[in-house]
């Protein structure tokens, strides 16, 4: 058995290795031939990256085919890897999203130069905070609950390394990509073709990994966590692959047309730029939710009935909604509608989320006022709960004439962004970095505390000053005098925004010192210094073997 | 499975356990969630039966209250379009000079002009047409190339210094860049160009500036530094001054010429937009 295991190991190592040099020799291919010096540069850090892959895998081609005892020991290097990356990422993309919010409010701050214009950072701050920070967080975090409530280590010897590392690839290729101004315009799906390739690939081993340790479960039941891990993996695949269907125009050029024309192209957009907002970021940070929640409150789910029916009701839901962000455009009546109405179902299957989130408090409530990372948990959840109400609203027609293309979109988004996807974020790192690391407790819970009220209130500056300034912006935009003349100029509206868009960057700013706050807190945690407050922390802040048995 | 009754809420579990201590309780649906949900579900069919909504092989369901956006925003375009068609056409008939005298075309011209002001021309000139340096304020009496009516049309239409044939054009000569004075000369003139409206500070100087003066500038620009229309020449003499009163903003325009540009509007506008746009712009106070 130990012999079996020990060949396959070091089969897999030579496999890695031999992939490894393969995407070398690619990579340099590309570096040489690609009359693109962006793409060129790009051949160059696939080679780098996959020379220092098979140089880190044959130092380790011993210690992975070492005869391992058969107790069940899990796979935590790629996960501590993955949560690192999502600190990184998410510091940069947070600070690459408040400088934007300073250009709109001072265009002089463009610098007129082309890397630093707003036209190339706006999406290297969407990308980095959705899939750089968003993405690493849910590879973590699912790489991490799938083993525990399977109760098997994670499949594969060198492919969880390969979906991190690889994942982590993708980003580098897509963010240097947009600095250089390349861009396949489509909104959340920027990336050139062959950064599109790269990611199908990894994130079809993502998907197998996760399958394969699935498959391996000891429980008799799939938890819900996992379920909604899966449908996160499995549509962000078809979304992705269907939504970059291109052809190149050259293997040695990073330009690319998209397969489908017109309108059908706009609606293959939305299809795919709805979903991944209603995969990635909401079925994918379910899955946190459900598992870091209970986990940290030490309370049952609250229903799991309710778990079921909102579990298959908005993953059938959600795929219809697109069309609503198409609205009063050349999409077909028809089309509109269906969103629209598909739209307003799914507010209560989005709900259901949110009630079995902030339930699962029920005999526990009293930790929000002593664990500001159950509060961080719990706040993520009503602004789910509020983003998931304000969605179906604004896809009314009659409501999306007033908010369409105004910054009441931008608030909602943000308030869905920071106040769900990044808090609950944020509430599941403060939980992980010490069961990771094994720490008794993280560095200081008064320093989460800093974290949860800064952030607070820069997201509470950053929705409502949207609000206030989106919803003037339409009703200027719409405004006629009596003799049937626009009102306003387009200039004036912008004139009428500035206050706003200074109080919106001033709300990023403090979120960006909150996550400060976190990077010096996890930092502490890591290297095992303690404060004065490790007294003060539940004892679920502790990694399970190093928890004390709970007061009977 | 062995149901288990969790003690805080007195309510049974469903027996599942995961990562030791992971469990759910077999709580039913929220009434007020399934119910809300069903609701949401019924408006859905009604709007489908009344609007436009599913897709059929070759057609789609049209809805029993037959509302087609497109037919809507079509039927706006032209309410809009004919409540202003008798306004549009007055206009269009009456010679630009007597818009004035019909007060209610004149509201209907400046309403008009006003809307076509903030999309093409504020961004220079302003939103309350104030200027800026190197953008003339178009609220005061002060004109380059003239303030009645016909001039300010001619302006829209052409443009300043463009290639359009019938733009008018003047080049101010670079009195320091091409080496015609040197730089203490241009400060002299300088000097006489600040008295002409009592803002020199050095007689001698200013005194040395007048024959310069006399010799360089008053072709076109006159003989009390009045200006001159025809040629675009800005009176020098008065208070307003187009890129700065400061000593260094003059020596610089004598340095270069400065020479400033205004697009032609004739290939943008409509014409009946720039007639518009020349009553506002004429009835902003300044109208000569």
């Amino acid at each position: 058995m130990v012999d079996t295991r020990t060949e396959w190991a070091t089969f897999s190592s030579l496999m890695a290795i031999l992939a490894a040099i393969a995407l070398a020799i690619l990579g340099i291919t590309l570096g040489v031939g690609s009359p693109s010096a962006g793409m060129a540069f790009h051949g160059w850090v696939l080679a780098a990256a996959s020379a220092a892959a098979a140089y880190y895998i044959l130092t380790q081609i011993n210690a992975v085919s070492a005869p391992r005892s058969d107790e069940l020991v899990y796979n935590d290097g790629p996960i501590k890897f993955a949560t690192l990356a999502a600190v990184f990422w998410g510091i940069a993309g947070f600070v690459v999203g408040d400088i934007i919010a300073w250009q709109l409010a001072f265009p002089v701050l463009n610098l007129d130069l082309p890397w630093t214009s707003f036209g190339r950072l706006r999406p290297l701050h969407t990308s980095a905070v959705i899939f750089a920070f968003g993405g690493n967080v849910l590879i973590a975090t699912s790489f991490y609950v799938v083993q525990r409530t399977c109760h098997a280590r994670l499949a594969g010897v060198w492919s969880p390394w390969f979906v991190v590392a690889g994942y982590n690839l993708f980003i580098l290729i897509a963010g240097t990509g947009y600095l250089l101004g390349f861009t396949d315009g489509k909104e959340y799906a920027e990336p050139v073709w062959y950064a599109d390739l790269w990611l199908t690939v990894v994130w079809v081993a993502y998907l197998l990994v996760f399958l394969a340790t699935l498959w391996r479960r000891k429980e008799p039941h799939i938890y819900v966590a996992n379920w909604f891990y899966l449908a996160f993996i499995v549509t962000v695949a078809m979304l992705h692959i269907v939504n970059n269907l291109a052809v190149p125009v050259s293997l040695w050029e990073p330009k690319s047309y998209i397969v489908f024309a017109g309108v059908q192209d706009a609606m293959t957009q939305w299809w795919y730029g709805h979903n991944a907002v209603g995969f990635f970021l909401t079925a994918g940070f379910l899955g946190i939710m459900y598992y870091f929640i209970p986990k940290r409150v030490e309370r049952p789910v609250y229903s799991y009935r309710l778990s079921i029916v909102h579990f298959w009701s908005l993953i059938f839901l959600y795929i219809w909604a697109g069309p609503h962000h198409l609205h009063y455009t050349a999409l077909p009546d028809w089309t509109q509608n269906l969103g629209m109405t598909f739209s307003i179902i799914l507010w209560m299957p989005s709900w259901g989320g949110m009630i079995n989130g902030l339930m699962t408090l029920s005999g526990a409530w009293d930790k929000l006022r002593t664990d500001p990372v159950v509060r961080l948990l719990v706040v993520s959840v009503a602004f789910y709960g509020m983003a998931t109400f304000e969605g179906p609203v604004m896809s009314i027609k009659a409501v999306n004439s007033l908010s369409h293309y105004t910054d009441w979109t931008i608030g909602h988004v943000h308030s869905g962004a920071l106040g769900w996807v990044a808090m609950v974020s944020f509430g599941a790192i403060y939980c992980l970095v010490p069961w990771l690391w094994k720490r008794k407790a993280l560095y200081s819970i008064r320093l989460v505390e800093w974290h949860f009220w800064i952030s607070t209130i820069g997201i509470l500056l950053y929705i409502t000053s949207m609000w206030v300034s989106g919803i003037m912006q339409g009703l200027m935009w719409r405004a006629y005098d009596s003799l049937g003349f626009l009102s306003y100029s387009f200039v004036e509206t912008v004139e009428a925004m500035h206050p706003y868009y200074v109080i919106r960057a001033i709300g990023g700013l403090l979120f960006v010192f909150g996550s400060f706050i976190m990077v010096y807190n996890i930092w502490r945690t890591i290297r095992g210094d303690e404060s004065v407050d490790a007294a003060d922390q539940p004892r679920v802040a502790a990694p399970p073997e190093m928890r004390l048995k709970p007061a009977e | 499975m062995k149901k288990e009754i969790d003690q805080v809420t007195g309510t049974e579990t469903t027996g599942h356990v995961w990562d030791d201590d992971l469990r759910e309780l077999n709580k039913p649906l929220p009434r007020w969630w399934l119910y809300t949900l069903y609701a949401t579900i019924i408006w859905a069919i009604g709007y489908w039966i009344a609007y436009p909504a599913w897709p059929l092989v070759n057609d789609y369901t049209k809805g029993v209250l037959g509302v087609s956006q497109r037919a809507t925003v079509t039927q706006k375009i032209e309410d809009a379009k004919k409540a202003q068609s008798s306004s549009w056409a007055l206009l269009e008939s009456t010679p630009l000079d007597q818009v004035s005298g019909n007060p209610e075309l004149l509201r209907f011209a400046s309403a008009s002009g006003k809307a076509a002001f903030g999309e093409n021309c504020a961004p220079c000139h302003g939103r309350g047409a104030q200027g800026f340096t190197g953008y003339p304020n178009l609220n005061d009496d002060d004109w380059i190339w003239g303030g009645t009516i016909d001039d300010i049309q001619t302006t829209i239409l052409y443009g300043i210094r463009t290639d359009h044939e019938d733009a008018r054009s003047s080049e101010m000569p670079k009195f320091g860049a091409d080496e015609i004075l040197d730089r203490k000369q241009i400060g002299d003139v300088t000097e006489y160009v600040l008295s002409l409206s009592n803002l020199s500070t050095n007689a001698e100087s200013s005194a040395r500036g007048k024959e310069l003066y006399a010799a360089q500038c008053v072709a076109c620009h006159g003989e009390n530094g009045k200006g001159n229309t025809e040629l675009g020449a800005p009176n020098i003499a008065d208070s307003i001054w187009l890129y700065g009163s400061k000593k260094e903003d003059i020596m610089q325009t004598v340095h270069t010429g400065r020479g400033g540009k205004m697009p032609a509007w004739e290939s943008r506008l409509d014409p009946l937009t720039v007639k518009a746009l020349a009553v506002y712009v004429h009835s902003l106070g300044g109208g000569k």
